[in-house]
């Protein structure tokens, strides 16, 4: 709506030439944890107003089905349908561990900011989140470090289920095949409902019981979990 | 005060010499002009390290100058043997001898946690481009931390800048926190070993997981839990 009524009033003002931002950059993500994967990314120009989440603050239902199955479909409708531009999918599958995405290339238009999602697996709702980030005007190379949040709408159970679709509990896969089974459940006492840091994951190192299916000595992380280079040509 | 001095005066001829030049070109076609080799301008810096850890002595720390592109380790990738070296057991002799340095500096011992050490290096000015810097958290099976080749290019006298880094795994040596296999005090165990048996490419450290917390055989506690940031950094040229 905004873009709308400022377009509008510019016109009226008798300004027909808008500033021209288009830009034309080129994006790499490499995902620097120990063995976890990324779902498919969502890249995605918009305008400043605009944001797929924000910390403190709840999750949309698009962000909560990204954050616990992977699925991109809708915030990228979202994006698309408020006139950003969307790269979906670069890297045509999950990213590995130490696996790079990289010549991304997306014409920006006249969209100002840099949003980048992906689930982390295997978590509950973990995703690596860039919110927001003002592309620079001058052209050159810029490097972003990106932490992993927590979308704060499912429980970190880490019970591996299959559970991936919108509010069911449980972790949708280990792609790593290393995951374990017949965890009893971690007791998630958190009632942080808002998006967050992730906390991170406990793991242990029982793969046939114990509390979690994950590991402790593969599945946990620290922050930054990826790493952007922005090209602005 | 006194090298800035000298130094000035070369620079000084050249821009006058630079002038005259300019000024004759218009007259006439004599461009003769006496060239004086110009004597080595000298840049210092220094680079002040502080450990930011609850208990990871760092190994003493290696910073050193190179050209923009060379990069000690990239994300992602496979650990150089000089890496692997230096964060399985704090070795930076393979680092010092890498042929893109053009020269480097050692700390002069362990950097405790909570400590600070400022560490210094001159360069002619032709060749200040980049520097990096390495150490590793000791109490660890092969996490290190340091600066990967920040440009120092351009930088004026007094100029500074503070930044912070996190803790990568060299990914060379499997984090098994065991007896024996780290060098720190810790354990007093095994540096470096030639055997890769862990993901062998260069990440974030997932931090170390400890006997208290599920790691039976692990011989770490909570104390040599971290998080990053693992290190500031203090950059400033002095001349």
């Amino acid at each position: 709506m905004k873009r709308t009524l400022v377009t509008a009033s510019l016109m009226a003002a008798g300004l027909f030439s808008l500033p021209t931002l288009a830009a034309d950059i080129e994006v790499s993500v490499t995902n620097l944890t120990h063995g976890n994967h990324f779902t498919p990314l969502l890249i995605a120009a918009h305008d400043a107003d605009s944001h797929l989440f924000q910390v403190g603050t709840e999750a949309s239902a698009a962000l909560q089905k990204m954050a616990e199955g992977g699925d991109i479909a809708d915030l990228d409708a979202a994006v698309t349908g408020n006139a950003g531009v969307t790269v979906t999918n670069p890297a045509m599958g999950l990213l590995a561990a130490g696996a790079s995405v990289s010549e991304v290339m997306l014409d920006t238009g006249d969209n100002t900011h840099l949003s980048i999602v992906a689930m982390v697996l295997p978590t509950n709702d973990a995703f690596i989140g860039l919110d927001g980030w003002e592309i620079p005007t001058e052209a050159g190379t810029y490097t972003v470090y990106l932490n992993a949040y927590d979308a704060g709408t499912e429980a970190n159970d880490e019970i591996i289920n299959g559970g991936g679709m919108l509010g069911a509990p449980g972790i949708p896969a280990a792609p790593g095949g290393d995951g374990g089974t017949n965890g009893t459940g971690v007791m998630d006492s958190s009632e942080n409902a808002n998006v967050h840091t992730h906390p991170g994951v406990l793991g242990d190192t029982d793969p046939a019981g114990g509390m979690s299916d994950l590991d402790s000595r593969v599945h946990r992380w620290l922050n930054p979990v990826a790493k952007v280079v922005v090209t602005v040509k | 005060m006194k090298p800035t001095d000298f130094t000035l005066k070369p620079s000084l001829l050249a821009m006058l010499a630079a002038a005259t030049l300019l000024t004759a070109c218009g007259d006439d076609d004599n461009d003769t002009v006496d060239e004086t080799p110009p004597a080595p301008v000298m840049q210092t810096f220094t680079v002040t390290v502080t450990n930011l850890t609850a208990n990871q002595p760092m190994s003493p720390v290696i910073l050193a100058a190179h050209a923009s592109d060379a990069m000690l380790w990239n994300a992602g990738e496979m650990a150089s043997k000089a890496i692997e070296k230096m964060a399985e057991g704090g070795d930076t002799a393979d680092i010092a001898a890498l042929d893109v340095l053009t020269s480097s500096v050692n700390g002069a011992g362990l950097l405790m946690p909570g400590a600070s050490e400022t560490l210094t290096i001159t360069l002619d000015e032709t060749d200040v481009a980049s520097i990096s810097l390495a150490t590793m958290l000791v109490n660890t099976n092969d996490a290190f931390t340091g600066v990967n080749s920040y440009s120092i290019a351009g930088m004026q006298v007094d100029a500074s800048s503070s930044m912070k880094f996190m803790a990568y795994d060299a990914g060379t040596e499997a984090n098994t926190e065991a007896k024996g296999t780290i060098p720190g005090p810790a354990d007093g165990g095994e540096g470096y070993n030639a055997a890769r048996d862990d993901v062998d490419f260069v990440h974030i450290h997932p931090g170390v997981i400890s006997m208290y917390d599920g790691l039976d055989d692990s011989v770490l506690d909570a104390s040599h839990r971290f998080d990053n940031p693992v290190l500031g950094v203090t950059i400033t040229r002095t001349e």
